[in-house]
């Protein structure tokens, strides 16, 4: 995203960070989390990402409320024929109707709920996973880093949509749960991978050593000297996980691996149900997809420009 | 402070007699057959309560590695050490992790180079001191807080109460410095170990940092050991100097002596690169060549290549530390050619007087 913007705009941003960091040294308290938000706060790429999730997670919370009409409800389903099975946009229904009848509309607002759900929890689980993974590869580290990285290795192998079949196996049928722990569980591995990564090179930095030379037990050296300095990166690549996690809960429903119950819609399964219409009435698939599309480049739009902010070679 | 040395009835006598840190050929070695590289190689010397002694060398020479050993934070695996370090009667080298750990910090402590990456910097310079203090002591974390302010005022940090709140990068170097001293003495440890502590601060903040250190040092009879790669430091600080070339002592002396009469090559070329305020300005005379030129130590002498008053017996036989003759005991060197007495000589360049940083 960083070739989005102009060398003389960076430049200038650069400049306008300085003075801020500049302004800021003399307030007290101020964090890395901090004089990032200060840069992120002009980062027009940042603030277009921003607007695309809040607006995305408000609608995920009213939907409900504010949809039109109810999206189960097959209202429309008089005009449904077998010349034109997807009744168009009317009074009422500016998108028109599903196959069943139902307000396009209104299961693509309360869509947002679903999918959001499914991100961020998936992202979550994966995070958590990951966390604890990491941190005892790359804070023990020997025996215990050997057996956790090859455990993960042995996950990084497993494809999603294999992990989503078998969860959906184990649990006698699929759900919006299988998918969720399927997404959670093929993210585990990156996390991990990346929080032992930087783990690592904390282990090896002056201020873990100069902690050591001061007698800091081993817990206080992992859980306050090297993990908080090893995060940034693992919560920024949360933030990218979450547009790769929408996407692949898209694909998990749009096989029909995901939530079987379309009363609660979701955007990857109403994918799935328009492609039988494609050919006719392509406008039914372009309405959830241009859904999934925008919000996934929001949550990549932020994570690109977080990272930016917390590299610590554009900081200084 | 508290109970100290200074309870200790030899120290009363003399300070030889009982030494606080005694290193006794200490050697470490980094990687096994034929990769093998000895980093220290059969360093030996002691430190008494108060005493000040230097360990001073190029870049490469062991004298980092040396402290490390000592304090044993050198990684667990890959590395030999052998030899002896006793601290208080005590063995450090064969001690477990977690008894040395407790000494860490109580008894004895370090601080290092780069006063920024020092310190951890997400979080607030008051946690951190308070960190060492309520792992040694036995005080509550309000009390811990108190002292840690107490600490950073002594070492002459302005308004430490709002320090105390502040992040790393909101430090000046010079007090991030003072704030890994405050650190390193908060639990007033017998032993100091300061590895280069102020080659990354500019030269006000230097002589600063190193009167404090002297000042804290001489009040609390704590032993320090001074490692330097700038004879500077050591004129203005070291009560003893240890020369290291190539992971071994090639000359130790006391400060007045090694600064009048250097006797080995290595160090008068030291004393040559010095720049001098009052003296005729010319080219500084730097040592020809680098550490990567050396020759083991076992087919002659390792600085041979470099030395200007090498002879043929140089690159024959690895000469031994002895006492230099007519220098009394405390004075030893090992080389085969050593400079002559009296300073003027060739070798030296200009007669050598005490500075001060």
């Amino acid at each position: 995203m960083t070739s989005l913007t102009k060398p003389g705009d960076r430049k200038k941003a650069r400049i306008d960070s300085l003075a801020e960091a500049g302004a800021l040294s003399d307030e007290e308290g101020v964090s890395l989390w901090r004089s990032a938000w200060h840069r992120l706060r002009r980062d027009p790429v940042f603030l277009i990402g921003a607007v695309i999730i809040a607006a995305f997670v408000i609608l995920a919370v009213i939907a409900p409320w504010i949809a039109p009409h109810d999206p189960a409800a097959r209202l429309l389903i008089d005009q449904r024929t077998t010349q034109n099975p997807v009744p168009g946009p009317q009074p009422g229904f500016p998108l028109g109707a599903d196959d069943a009848g139902r307000d396009m509309l209104s299961r693509l607002m309360v869509g947002a709920r679903q999918t959001l759900i499914v991100g961020v929890l998936a992202t979550l689980g994966g995070f958590a996973g990951g966390m604890v993974l990491g941190t005892i590869a790359g804070g023990i580290g020997g025996w215990a880093d050997t057996i956790v990285m090859r455990i993960v290795d042995v996950m990084l192998s497993i494809p999603s949509l294999l992990m989503a079949f078998s969860l959906a196996a184990m649990f006698a049928r699929p759900s919006q749960w299988t998918v969720i722990l399927a997404i959670a569980i093929i993210q585990i591995p990156i996390f991990a991978r990346l929080l032992r990564g930087s783990m690592m090179a904390q282990r090896h930095s002056d201020h873990v050593l100069a902690a050591r030379a001061l007698g800091v037990r081993p817990a206080p050296i992992v859980f306050r000297h090297m993990l908080p300095n090893s995060v940034g990166p693992v919560i920024v690549q949360g933030t990218l996980v979450l547009a790769v996690a929408i996407i692949d809960a898209a694909a998990l429903s749009f096989l029909g691996l995901g939530n079987p119950d379309d009363t609660q819609p979701e955007w990857g399964q109403m994918l799935g149900r328009s492609q039988q219409y494609f050919n006719t009435h392509p406008e039914v698939a372009v309405y959830p997809a241009v859904c999934i599309i925008v919000v996934a480049l929001g949550f990549t739009l932020m994570g690109e420009s977080l990272r930016e902010a917390l590299d610590p070679k554009s900081r200084r | 402070m508290t109970a100290q040395p200074t309870a200790d009835p030899a120290l009363d006598r003399s300070a030889r007699t009982a030494p606080l840190l005694a290193v006794r050929d200490l050697t470490v070695t980094f990687g096994r057959g034929r990769r093998e590289f000895r980093a220290v190689d059969g360093v030996s010397f002691d430190v008494a309560p108060g005493q000040t002694v230097g360990l001073v060398g190029e870049s490469g020479c062991g004298k980092s590695v040396t402290s490390l050993a000592i304090m044993g934070l050198l990684p667990a695996r890959g590395n030999t050490i052998g030899g002896s370090a006793t601290f208080a009667g005590e063995e450090l080298l064969t001690m477990s992790g977690n008894e040395l750990r407790d000494r860490r910090g109580r008894d004895l402590a370090m601080i290092f180079q780069d006063p920024l990456s020092s310190l951890n910097p997400v979080v607030p310079l008051g946690t951190q001191v308070a960190e060492v203090i309520e792992r040694h002591k036995r005080v509550s974390r309000g009390e811990a807080r108190e002292q840690a302010r107490a600490m950073l005022d002594k070492v002459g940090i302005p308004d430490p109460t709002r320090r105390l709140k502040e992040y790393p990068h909101q430090l000046s170097g010079g007090m991030r410095q003072r704030a890994l001293i405050a650190m390193a003495l908060a639990c007033e440890p017998r032993l100091l170990i300061a590895d280069e502590p102020t080659t990354a601060l500019d030269v006000t903040i230097q002589a600063q940092i190193l009167a404090l250190l002297k000042e804290l040092v001489q009040d609390s009879e704590t032993a320090l050991v001074m490692i330097t790669h700038d004879l500077g430091v050591v004129a203005g600080l070291c009560d003893e100097v240890n020369v290291l070339y190539a992971g071994r002592i090639v000359e130790r002396a006391g400060r007045h002596d090694l600064f009048a009469r250097p006797r080995h090559p290595y160090t008068g070329g030291l004393l040559a690169s010095i720049p001098r305020l009052h003296e005729e300005r010319g080219r500084l005379t730097p040592v020809p060549g680098s550490v990567s030129d050396n020759i083991p130590w076992e087919q002659g002498c390792a600085f041979a290549p470099r030395c200007s008053s090498a002879i043929d017996v140089c690159v024959q036989q690895t000469p031994e530390l002895v006492p230099d003759p007519g220098h009394g005991p405390d004075r030893l060197l090992r080389c085969h050619n050593p400079l002559p007495a009296p300073p003027t000589a060739a070798g030296s360049g200009q007669p050598a007087e005490e500075e001060t940083p």
